[in-house]
């Protein structure tokens, strides 16, 4: 399935990349790059430098050496507002809702960079106001039918399980129309058939939306299964790069992965 | 009311287009999509079958055809039926949500060649059947999520394109099929759950269809202006004597919901007037309105439990229009106006005018709770083989021990054995390529054996016992009527599921299947830990719970005279819920008794043993097919029984 499609050219690319918080190196001298409508994963051990990475891609983290482009565009590190602003988009590992709005409300802040009305006007919610109000709440709509979260709309978040939670994430990044997606652990805490749903909907994301994936996931079966090509960091160390299949078979990797003997 | 349009030879396709023609702009059918409810009226649904009718026929689809049709209540599965009807051809709904090996069965059959679905769940299980099934050449999708890279099967749109070309390259072509149709030509297959074996292709034609909806609609004065939710499954004969016959009969509207889950919502959000579900919808209802009113105010718990106490002592009475105390009415008066329409509008139920129930036995208090609080819930019966249309309860001769009258057109007698036998327009042709099935079921003077033991009581209304073949003897020479048992047990919230044994024994034993959502809230309100569904089964305390339920329906049978030999001496409680993925149950939810016994061989011995607990390893299948081991030691116990007072 993965093979038939198209990937096109390089659209993040990180050169050298390293970060440290006072003396912990987190990143050390970190390169990849992400294709256009690949889906990328990031694997590794705890503390690996995974989410430190993320965090780099849209701009939570400066790192201290090393370069990022996007789209052809050269940076020293990115902020998160223009990543935002570019179209990155990304769910956290321990969820990031606001736990009293409904699941609907939620999403809709997804949109938050797509309104221009003022605030007077949505006040009155006149003119602008409405048409936009309108126009994203369709948006928001298409993006509930696709995660079929139908059922929860009107549910405050901090009722619903762990695993819709993680769902509503995902729609509200989604909402955002975004050209590239982080996902961080969407599947972390999650049972078989919850596992399954997300993987489902992650490979549609990524063919009905052509969207550019870059995900950090434990399970290894759904990385080997639903990812184009895996990087692997180590002690924010990138031990391995390639497809599932040369990274499953890389000697370093799995010598990080069970432990060798000194 | 409003006067039939169905003539002597009336067909579906027909009167789907004098409604078109009468009453283009009303509403036929609704669909929640997107967040909003998108309305078809008559005459876009005609437009539609027409083009969808023509784009079968393009692609090859002639008289006599069989269209599976396959996937959750949508607007375009209905309009397919209709589709292959006006072309002579049989739709053929099937349950949307087994797995496809069993799928492969009925497709081959029924000698499917096209068949039409909903999404890409259905379409994969589709492929999946492909090399089983080598008649099989052409899948048509409503929903194009997920299927841009697949081949070889088409778009619904596609199909209504080709469809919309076809008819204007052939005027007068979809006419010319419809004006062919008679109405003794077959309507519709439907499968049979196959509680006994494998299922069986029933084979209704048009008249039979038409006259169960006819009869239906002149008993509950429906009419246009009624609304219903079209939500249970499409293969399922009740559905389609409700959301298909009788729509397009009595010309009403069907909403079809947004999704499986949104059910509740959608109830809410369309008001219907006129409703069907089976007695688990109603109880799950009732278990989630008793769970939310627990955690309700100090001062709404007591207003509601005082006015759902005045219900029960006058508001089935006031809702048969029998004498009721001044004061009384008064006080239900302001129960109305505090609770039950409060109540009514939080179930979705307000401008219910007749809601139905059938399908199993459903509880007395059940029953009574919905009619006292207002709602017109009656019961029927009827089966695939007789268009789900034999008996109906008249408005002000309800009882929730019987299924009611015979229907108008239906003639009604109990064989000397106590099986029900049943004659009328609406029985069915034949059994699909069993003429042995069919020479069996109806007899020479035109009577169909509907399998089922009953009684007619002193009102002539009609009281199911059990199944006639279910009912046995035990050894001590006893009547023994398991299903009445069952029933019995299950009427009881916490208890989801029983299965009882004692043909040709000297005692009845039982396996229980605790309803997990119900005693899960019993268990927390108690402080009870634990740690799933088996762990829950498993505690002492449940054990007690359900002791005591199955002591109370002791009690009950002590009393039955003929049944008072039928106690239940030793119980268990699984360690699995039974499912229909694993065999143990129907697609339609009732006990594969045969299957079961079998499955659990050991679990009976040990039931009939000494022993007070057995060791026990099943396979369970999990929705994606995969299977698993699960293993438990469940433990036996002695049930409080009577014993009848020394001879």
């Amino acid at each position: 399935m993965s093979t038939a499609r198209q990937h096109g050219d390089v659209m993040l690319k990180l050169d050298h990349i390293s970060l440290s918080f006072g003396g912990v190196k987190a990143l050390t001298d970190i390169s990849f790059d992400v294709r256009e409508h690949e889906i990328r994963a990031i694997i590794g051990p705890n503390g690996a430098g995974k989410s430190s990475l993320l965090n780099v891609i849209n701009g939570v983290y400066r790192p201290q050496e090393g370069t990022i482009s996007f789209r052809g565009q050269v940076r020293r590190d990115m902020n998160t507002h223009d990543a935002a602003a570019q179209g990155i988009a990304r769910t956290f590992q321990n969820i990031a809702l606001f736990k009293g709005m409904t699941v609907l409300d939620n999403i809709m802040t997804g949109r938050n960079l797509k309104m221009h009305a003022t605030f007077l006007e949505q006040a009155i919610y006149i003119g602008r106001a409405r048409r936009e109000e309108m126009e994203n709440r369709a948006k928001v709509e298409a993006v509930i039918d696709f995660l079929e979260i139908q059922h929860i709309r009107k549910t405050p978040v901090g009722r619903l399980p762990y695993g819709l939670q993680k769902r509503v994430e995902l729609a509200r990044a989604l909402a955002a129309e975004p050209s590239l997606l982080l996902l961080d652990e969407p599947m972390a805490g999650m049972n078989v058939e919850e596992k399954q749903d997300m993987c489902r909907f992650v490979l549609d994301v990524n063919e009905q939306y052509g969207t550019t994936i870059v995900l950090i996931e434990h399970d290894m079966g759904v990385v080997m299964d639903i990812s184009d090509r895996v990087v692997v960091l180590d002690y924010g160390k990138k031990i391995g790069d390639g497809v599932p299949d040369e990274v499953r078979n890389n000697q370093t990797v799995i010598d990080a992965y069970l432990g060798v003997a000194h | 009311m409003p006067a039939s349009i169905a003539g002597p030879d009336a067909t579906f396709p027909r009167l789907l287009l004098q409604h078109a023609a009468e009453r283009s702009n009303r509403p036929a059918t609704r669909e929640k999509d997107l967040g909003i409810w998108q309305t078809w009226s008559w005459s876009q649904v005609a437009d539609n079958v027409r083009a969808l009718a023509c784009g079968l026929a393009a692609q090859g689809f002639t008289r006599g055809m069989h269209l599976a049709i396959i996937g959750d209540n949508r607007p375009r599965l209905y309009w397919s039926m209709a589709a292959a009807q006006a072309l002579g051809g049989v739709p053929v709904p099937m349950y949307q949500d087994a797995p496809a090996a069993e799928f492969a069965y009925v497709l081959n059959d029924a000698e499917i060649a096209y068949a039409v679905v909903e999404d890409q769940e259905q379409v994969d299980k589709m492929l999946e059947s492909l090399p089983m099934v080598p008649t099989l050449k052409h899948i048509y999708y409503d929903d194009p999520r997920g299927l841009r890279n697949y081949e070889n099967v088409t778009s619904f749109d596609a199909l209504l394109d080709i469809g919309r070309e076809y008819d204007r390259a052939h005027p007068g072509f979809f006419d010319g099929e419809v004006a062919k149709g008679r109405a003794e030509d077959v309507s519709v297959m439907l499968y049979t759950s196959g509680t006994t074996g494998k299922p069986k292709g029933v084979r209704q034609t048009h008249h039979a269809f038409i006259a169960a909806a006819e009869g239906a609609r002149g008993f509950d004065a429906l009419g246009p202006d009624d609304s219903i939710l079209s939500y249970l499954p499409m293969a399922w004969v009740g559905d389609h004597l409700f959301s298909y016959a009788q729509w397009i009969v009595a010309g009403f509207t069907i909403n079809c919901p947004e999704s499986g889950e949104t059910v509740m919502t959608d109830l809410r959000e369309i008001g219907p007037t006129y409703y069907f579900a089976p007695p688990r919808v109603f109880e799950n209802l009732l278990t989630q309105v008793m769970i939310r009113m627990e955690d309700a105010s100090a001062i709404k718990r007591a207003l509601f439990r005082y006015f759902t106490g005045l219900a029960r002592r006058c508001g089935a009475e006031i809702l048969d229009g029998k004498p009721v105390a001044f004061g009384d009415r008064v006080l239900y008066a302001i129960g109305n106006g505090l609770i039950y329409a409060p109540l009514r509008n939080v179930l979705g139920m307000s401008r219910i005018r007749v809601a139905y129930t059938a399908g199993a036995a459903i509880g007395p208090d059940l029953f009574r709770f919905y009619r006292s609080i207002g709602v017109n819930l009656k019961q029927f019966y009827g089966s695939t083989e007789t268009c789900a249309y034999v008996c109906l309860q008249p408005d002000g001769g309800v009882k929730f021990d019987t299924v009611g009258k015979a229907a108008p057109g239906v003639e009604l007698r109990i064989a000397d054995s106590g099986e029900v036998l049943v004659r009328g327009p609406m029985l069915l042709k034949e059994y699909y390529k069993r003429p042995d099935a069919t020479a069996e079921s109806i007899d020479a003077e035109g009577y169909f054996h509907t399998g089922d033991a009953g009684i007619i009581d002193g009102s002539g209304q009609l009281k199911i016992i059990d199944r006639a073949k279910d009912v046995g003897k035990m050894s001590t020479g006893a009547m023994y009527a398991p299903n009445y048992i069952e029933n019995k047990l299950k009427f009881y919230p916490h208890i989801k599921e029983a299965v009882v044994f004692g043909n040709g024994r000297d005692r009845v034993c039982a396996f229980i299947n605790i309803d997990f959502g119900s005693v899960a809230n019993w268990a927390e309100r108690r402080g009870i830990a634990f740690a799933g569904y088996a762990d829950l089964a498993a505690k002492p305390e449940v054990y007690a719970l359900i002791g005591e339920c199955v002591a109370t329906v002791n009690d009950e049978l002590a009393n039955e005279g003929a049944l008072a030999d039928s106690q239940i001496h030793r119980f268990l409680i699984l360690h699995k819920e039974l499912d229909p993925d694993d065999d143990e149950l129907t697609r339609t939810r009732k006990v594969r008794r045969n299957f079961v016994s079998e499955k659990y061989a050991v679990l009976i011995d040990a039931l009939y043993s000494h022993k007070d607990s057995q060791h026990i390893e099943t396979q369970v299948r999990f929705e994606d097919g995969r299977t698993g081991m699960v293993a438990a030691d469940l433990r036996i116990v002695e049930a409080k029984a009577h014993m009848k007072a020394a001879a």
